[in-house]
C-alpha cells in the first residue's frame, strides 16, 4: 500500500520483519549493526529502514541499541564480578571512556556506582521471570544521549533522576 | 469439577499457520475447531495441561470492524503483545529440538542463578519465554 501520512498504522508484514531486526539486536546487542545489516534482516531498503523502524518502534534503531547495551551492562553490573573494562567491550563499546560517559548520560551514575547500589538493594523481584524484568529494567531513552548531555549542561533538566525503579 | 482459567487467547494473524505452530512445532494439540462462517474458534492445549485451552484467534469481523483488526495485528506484529511463558524441564534440550523444527528463537537458553530461559516468537508475532526454573525451586 502507498505511503501516506494519514494511515500512521504499518502494514502488519512490514512491522513483523522489522521486530525481527529489533529481536535480532535484541541476541546480539553487543555486536555492530549497521543500517544494511538491519535492512537485510527486515527485507527493506537502507534508505526506508531508519524511518520505518522509528515509526514501529518510537525509538530509532541505533538509539534503540543503545538501551539494549546499556541494560546489559546494568545487568552484568549487578549479576557478575565481571570488571568494567571487561563490561565495556562484553557489551558492544569500542573504549571504556565512551562506556563511561555513555552510561552515566543515560542512567545518571557511573557504572561503579550502579553495581554498588544494585548490590546493597534487597531484590524482591525474584518472583517476576528474569528475562521479563531485565527488560522492564531497559532504559527509557525518549530523547538522543547528546540532547541530553545537552540539557544536562545547560542545566535544564532537574538532576538526573534513575530512570528504572 | 474444577475452577479456574479455562481459555486464554492470542491474536494472531494466520489461524492455519498458527495450528502448525503451536501443533506442528510446539507439540500442541488441538482442542477445539470450529467454524462458524467466516469464524473460527480454535484452541490448542498443551498436553500435559488438560485443563487450560490457548486460544488462536483471528481479529476480523463480526467481531471487529476493519480498523480494530488491523490495529490488533499490528501490535502483534510489532511485539507489543505481553510475554507468555512457557515452563520446560529441560530448557537447552528444548531449544534445540524447537529450533530443529524451524521455531524462530529470540533469545538463545541463558542462565541466571540455576534457571535458564531461552525466547521464541510464534509466527504471528506473539512473544515467549521458556523458563527451566531452578532445580531446587519449590
Amino acid at each position: 500500500m502507498p505511503q501516506m501520512n494519514a494511515d500512521p498504522l504499518q502494514d502488519p508484514a512490514l512491522l513483523r520483519r522489522l521486530l525481527r531486526a529489533k529481536d535480532r539486536m535484541d541476541a546480539a546487542s553487543h555486536e555492530a549493526w549497521p543500517v544494511q545489516r538491519l535492512a537485510e534482516v527486515s527485507g527493506v531498503s537502507q534508505a526506508h529502514f531508519a524511518r520505518s523502524f522509528k515509526q514501529a518502534f518510537g525509538i530509532p534503531p541505533h538509539r534503540y541499541l543503545l538501551t539494549r547495551r546499556i541494560e546489559q551492562a546494568t545487568t552484568l553490573l549487578r549479576d557478575t564480578e565481571l570488571s568494567i573494562t571487561e563490561i565495556a567491550f562484553a557489551t558492544g563499546w569500542e573504549s571504556l571512556g565512551t562506556f563511561g560517559r555513555t552510561f552515566h548520560d543515560i542512567t545518571g551514575c557511573s557504572p561503579s556506582a550502579l553495581r554498588h547500589e544494585a548490590r546493597g538493594k534487597v531484590q524482591q523481584l525474584d518472583r517476576v521471570p528474569a528475562c521479563v524484568l531485565k527488560a522492564a529494567q531497559r532504559p527509557d531513552l525518549t530523547i538522543a544521549v547528546l540532547e541530553k548531555r545537552r540539557r544536562k549542561a545547560k542545566g535544564t533538566t532537574p538532576p538526573s533522576t534513575k530512570e528504572v525503579q | 469439577m474444577n475452577q479456574g482459567i479455562n481459555v486464554v487467547g492470542l491474536y494472531v494473524d494466520n489461524q492455519d499457520e498458527a495450528l502448525a505452530f503451536y501443533v506442528g512445532k510446539l507439540g500442541f494439540r488441538v482442542h477445539t475447531d470450529v467454524r462458524n462462517g467466516p469464524y473460527r474458534w480454535l484452541t490448542v492445549q498443551h498436553p500435559d495441561q488438560p485443563s487450560f485451552q490457548l486460544g488462536l484467534f483471528m481479529p476480523g469481523p463480526p467481531i471487529h470492524d476493519e480498523a480494530t483488526a488491523r490495529t490488533l495485528l499490528a501490535m502483534v506484529a510489532k511485539g507489543a503483545m505481553p510475554p507468555l511463558v512457557l515452563e520446560v524441564a529441560d530448557c537447552r534440550a528444548r531449544y534445540a529440538e524447537l529450533r530443529e523444527r524451524g521455531v524462530e528463537f529470540t533469545q538463545e537458553p541463558v542462565e541466571r542463578f540455576g534457571s535458564f530461559d531461552a525466547g521464541f516468537r510464534d509466527p504471528a508475532g506473539n512473544g515467549w519465554k521458556m523458563i527451566q526454573a531452578p532445580k531446587n525451586a519449590a
